[in-house]
């Protein structure tokens, strides 16, 4: 079977989808491989390299479909400068993997099923655990953020870091990240790692935790709604929370020079976030980077594929971020398309196989020989841990109910104090008084334990419970002997020895931790 | 005279209540930890050098009984307990600490009924309701301690079974003995001068009966959270006998041991993501079979390994993190764990510790046996730290963990551990699961990640195991 990779057609498109590393694995599985003239060359892999490796180079276009079994292909097939669309180019039954979009392109859709193809679409990829190292959305996505920061510093008149010269004193940069998605960490880990100050914002609250983790600030918003949406997806919000989400994003972006915006929900329009008059409220010179362009923009003065400048303010509105880092891009890319084509080539017929009860080949095929079988149908929501490569930690499940026994007990507390406020002398409610507020010190003072010390902790307050030998020594004291003496020094034993052995052994704990 | 007594005696109380805050205080954090010891011992030693002279010089109680006697009543059961406290504490092995606490935990609550009991019979006892209500209160918190850690300290040495005792009704159960209780506690207010003795001890015999049952009910995986309750009840106890004794030192140590432990607790089931009432009244882990039954898991084989394949997988590892658990403990192996990672830490592997919150019999139990281990403590870390490094990490070793290193606890709803956080070690690139047999962790829930494709069993005594692994590993050198 003959592997195609054709050099991507669409004007400035710099990535091709197998690089002369992956090349030479896939011939490993069997397969032959024939590369188009100058595919590689955006990417700075030239012919020879991928000759070195045992590839076929064909000179155009034409000649490589016509012998392909298998193309391998970035942007969905179209047509080339000469009129002819690749699609046509290809050989009847032949099979496909690259980005398709089949949501958006049906006509092409219709075009391949009316070739008999084979078409599985990367972008289709089920966002579970084992799909992860085919999950090319996530490395176009990781580029992507890390690239906006780049064009945003390149275009950003000031330094990122914060420092203190001879010559007076510089104010790190104040970046904001809209959506904390694979593409929005990699621009906080990016605009951090320049030395920036980041805050970010998500409609998720399960991201919280991975944009802290990055070091930036988490911004909320105080309206209950979860953007939880599938697939560790973000879903579309009401109107009235997107209403509090431009506010809160304008009150920060009068003291932002950078925001990098990355919020787009899928099959859906972006929500419009960053108002004009949130732009008109920033410093001359910030730069906002828009990398939801494509799909409308999150920024009402976005231009798609322009650079603005608004009101003082350059806006970016990239959609070929991943392309111009074309090598790296292709590197990663090349490396998952391997892992799909790993995945659905059966080595022993040495053909491509479908198995339509795995989630990976049923999530990514739309055409099997001609039939559409996509969409796929809606699985029930996987409960596995399955981390989308932009979540991390899998949504902890939520924490117990506060259970409505605190606040009863609490209230039986108060009555009962009440009550015996009411009937109890003088002494007792000094007693009383003097045990409620050590009560309070002891909650506070155990607050920020380290969990290492926990068990010396517990062996000490133990010891320190051995106090109530001074009640036994307390009634021994007391007037006359009798029984109750005997009682109280039996007390007195037992208490000693807790004492005693508590901080002895807390000691010993101790002075067993090092460094 | 008796009137300075009086006032030094106060100032003492004062000094030593807030040696025990500082004391408190100090363990919270590693620098300040030994001194914090310090502090309290002294606080220990102040409050009962003044309490005694104070009786000897006769302001303790009403007029003393005769100093010599006193003397002796006081001096010879110190003496005697203080020695035979200081032998257990120098003889007891790392590995059994959390029986060690347990069952000091159970002389508190043992003092305190005695304690309890004795100021009931003290013939100069003034007759007050508020009192007597003040010793019953005292008797019964005591004697739930008492039983509680007895019971707990059988259930952690392993004479009693780590399964929960269910019995039907058992809610029912615990509601009858504590209305009993509070009917005896009525009578004995009631009764007459002395005669109250005897429902007072029908109290203790109950609330005896129910610390037994409250602690038998709970399963063997949640005994941390167990002993530090008791170590609350603890304190409660002796805050309750100050109140009998109108001793303000006795309240407010008894409170702050109290409140702490009730927050250790907490913390301690927020680790687990359990509230505090589903551990006392949960009956935790009373399903295990339906977990074990579950098709699909054990119809899987599982991978074994031999210690030659691990130490040549462990040479090639870049970055090792070891996930130590009760097995660690119970085969006393953390010294040739310590070997094994120095080792590989000499050959430039990247080494690190992960430690769940609740890994062990009681919390913080991993970091106290690695620290006997002489582990630098910088290079163990704590769930929160480390869970986002597997992914990255080469080669797991989990030592004698099961529950915390499973899968299920995440990803399985019907799991009884369902919603625990969980150390993520199935997600490295290969996970070297150290067990005895195939048996289930204490929670009695199966184990999913021995069943994946990157998991190695390496079946046997832990202790044997790596001894074996760090002589591989030395002959290779």
């Amino acid at each position: 079977m003959r592997v195609g990779i054709p050099k991507e057609v669409a004007n400035g498109e710099r990535r091709v989808s197998a690089m002369p590393t992956t090349v030479a694995k896939l011939a490993k599985l069997g397969l032959e491989v024939s590369v188009q003239s100058g595919a590689g060359e955006g990417a700075e892999a030239l012919d020879a390299q991928y000759a070195g490796v045992g590839a076929t180079i064909a000179p155009d276009a034409e000649s490589l479909y016509r012998d392909a079994d298998f193309i391998l292909k970035v942007r969905p097939p179209q047509e080339l400068p000469d009129g002819r669309h690749e699609v046509d180019l290809m050989k009847e039954g032949a099979c496909l993997l690259g980005f398709i979009w089949p949501a958006q392109n049906a006509p092409l859709v219709q075009r391949m099923a009316a070739r008999k193809a084979t078409v599985l679409s990367m972008d289709a990829m089920p966002r579970i655990t084992r799909a992860q190292s085919m999950d090319a959305l996530s490395v176009f996505a990781n580029i992507v953020g890390y690239r906006a920061v780049i064009e945003a510093a390149a275009q950003f008149g000031m330094f990122f870091p914060g420092q203190i010269t001879a010559a007076g004193r510089v104010k790190p940069a104040q970046v904001m990240v809209l959506g904390a998605g694979v593409a929005g960490l990699a621009a906080i880990a990016c605009a951090r790692s320049l030395g920036a100050v980041v805050r970010a914002f998500d409609t998720r609250p399960s991201v919280r935790e991975q944009v802290q983790s990055l070091g930036a600030s988490f911004l909320t918003i105080e309206l209950e709604e979860s953007g939880e949406g599938g697939g560790g997806y973000a879903k579309e919000m009401s109107a009235e929370y997107i209403a509090a989400e431009q506010s809160l994003i304008a009150a920060h972006a009068k003291d932002v020079d950078i925001i990098i915006s990355t919020a787009v929900v899928p099959g859906k329009p972006a929500p419009l976030l960053i108002t004009s008059g949130a732009v008109v409220s920033m410093h001359r010179g910030s730069v906002i980077v828009d990398l939801a362009a494509e799909q409308g923009g999150n920024c009402a003065l976005t231009e798609r594929d322009k650079v603005v400048e608004k009101f003082g303010v350059k806006v970016l509105g990239p959609t070929d971020l991943a392309s111009r880092m074309a090598r790296q891009a292709s590197e990663l890319y090349a490396a998952t398309i391997y892992n799909v084509v790993a995945d659905v080539f059966d080595k022993s017929k040495g053909e491509v196989s479908l198995n339509l009860e795995d989630e990976i080949h049923r999530g990514i095929v739309v055409l099997d020989k001609g039939t559409l079988l996509w969409p796929p149908p809606t699985r029930p929501k996987p409960r596995s841990v399955a981390p989308p490569v932009d979540a991390k930690a899998p949504t902890p499940p939520p924490p117990p109910k506060p259970s409505a026994a605190g606040p009863i007990f609490v209230g039986i507390i108060a009555v009962a104090l009440c009550a015996a406020g009411l009937f109890a002398h003088g002494d007792f409610l000094e007693h009383l008084t003097v045990f409620l507020l050590a009560c309070v010190v002891g909650w506070h003072v155990i607050w920020n334990v380290t969990p290492a010390l926990h068990t010396p902790l517990m062996s000490v307050t133990n010891a320190i419970s051995g106090i109530i030998l001074i009640g036994g020594v307390l009634l021994v004291g007391a007037a006359g002997t009798g029984p109750f003496t005997a009682i109280a020094a039996a007390a007195i034993l037992l208490a000693s020895i807790n004492v005693a052995g508590g901080f002895l052994v807390t000691q010993r704990m101790l002075r067993m931790f090092r460094r | 005279m008796t009137e300075m007594v009086g006032s030094v005696q106060r100032l003492t109380y004062i000094a030593a209540a807030i040696l025990f805050i500082l004391s408190l205080r100090g363990l919270s954090a590693q620098e300040s930890a030994r001194r914090g010891n310090v502090y309290g011992t002294l606080g220990m030693a102040l409050a009962v050098a003044m309490t005694a002279l104070a009786v000897l010089i006769g302001t303790g109680g009403a007029a003393a009984a005769t100093p010599a006697s006193a003397i002796v009543w006081l001096a010879a059961p110190i003496a005697i307990g203080a020695l035979i406290g200081s032998m257990l504490a120098a003889r007891v092995a790392m590995t059994s600490m959390p029986e060690l606490v347990a069952v000091l935990h159970s002389f508190v609550g043992a003092a305190a009924v005695l304690v309890g009991i004795a100021n009931y019979l003290e013939p100069n006892r003034l007759p007050d309701p508020v009192h007597d209500v003040e010793i019953v209160v005292g008797v019964f918190i005591g004697a739930v301690t008492f039983t509680g850690s007895v019971v707990a300290f059988f259930k952690l040495k392993g004479t009693l079974g780590s399964r929960p005792l269910l019995l039907p009704g058992r809610h029912l159960a615990n509601l009858a003995m504590v209305v009993a209780c509070g009917g005896f506690a009525v009578a004995f207010l009631r009764a007459p001068s002395s005669d109250g003795l005897t429902p007072l001890l029908v109290v203790t015999a109950i609330a005896s009966v129910l610390g037994v049952h409250l602690v038998a009910a709970i399963g063997g995986g949640d005994m941390p959270v167990v002993v530090s309750l008791l170590n609350s009840y603890s304190g409660w106890a002796a805050s309750a006998a100050g109140f009998m004794l109108s001793n303000d030192l006795l309240i407010i140590t008894g409170a702050l041991v109290g409140s702490s432990g009730a927050i250790l607790s907490y913390i301690m089931c927020r680790a687990m993501n359990r509230s505090i009432w589903n551990v006392v009244f949960g009956g935790f882990g009373a399903a295990p079979a339906a977990g074990a039954a579950r098709a699909g898991v054990e119809a899987k084989p599982v991978q074994e390994t031999s210690v030659d394949a691990v130490a040549d997988l462990l040479r090639g590892a870049k970055s090792v993190i070891v996930v130590p658990g009760y097995g660690m403990a119970v085969a006393q192996a953390q010294h040739p764990v310590r070997d094994l990672t120095t080792i590989l830490g000499e050959r430039g592997t990247q080494v690190r510790y992960a430690i769940h919150p609740v890994a062990g019999r009681l919390p913080g139990h991993m970091n106290v046996l690695l620290a006997e281990a002489n582990v630098p403590y910088d290079i163990v870390k704590e769930m929160d730290e480390i869970n986002d490094d597997f992914p990255s990490t080469d080669v797991v070793m989990i030592i004698g963990a099961n529950d915390i290193v499973n899968p299920s606890a995440l990803s399985d709803p019907s799991s009884p551990i369902y919603g625990m956080p969980v150390l993520q070690a199935w997600k490295a690139g290969k996970v070297v699961m150290l067990k005895r047999s195939m048996s289930a962790g204490y929670a009695g829930v199966d184990n999913a990640i021995c069943y994946n494709e990157n998991t190695l069993m390496l079946f046997g005594d832990a202790k044997k195991t790596v001894s074996a692994l760090v002589a591989a590993l030395n002959s290779a050198r």
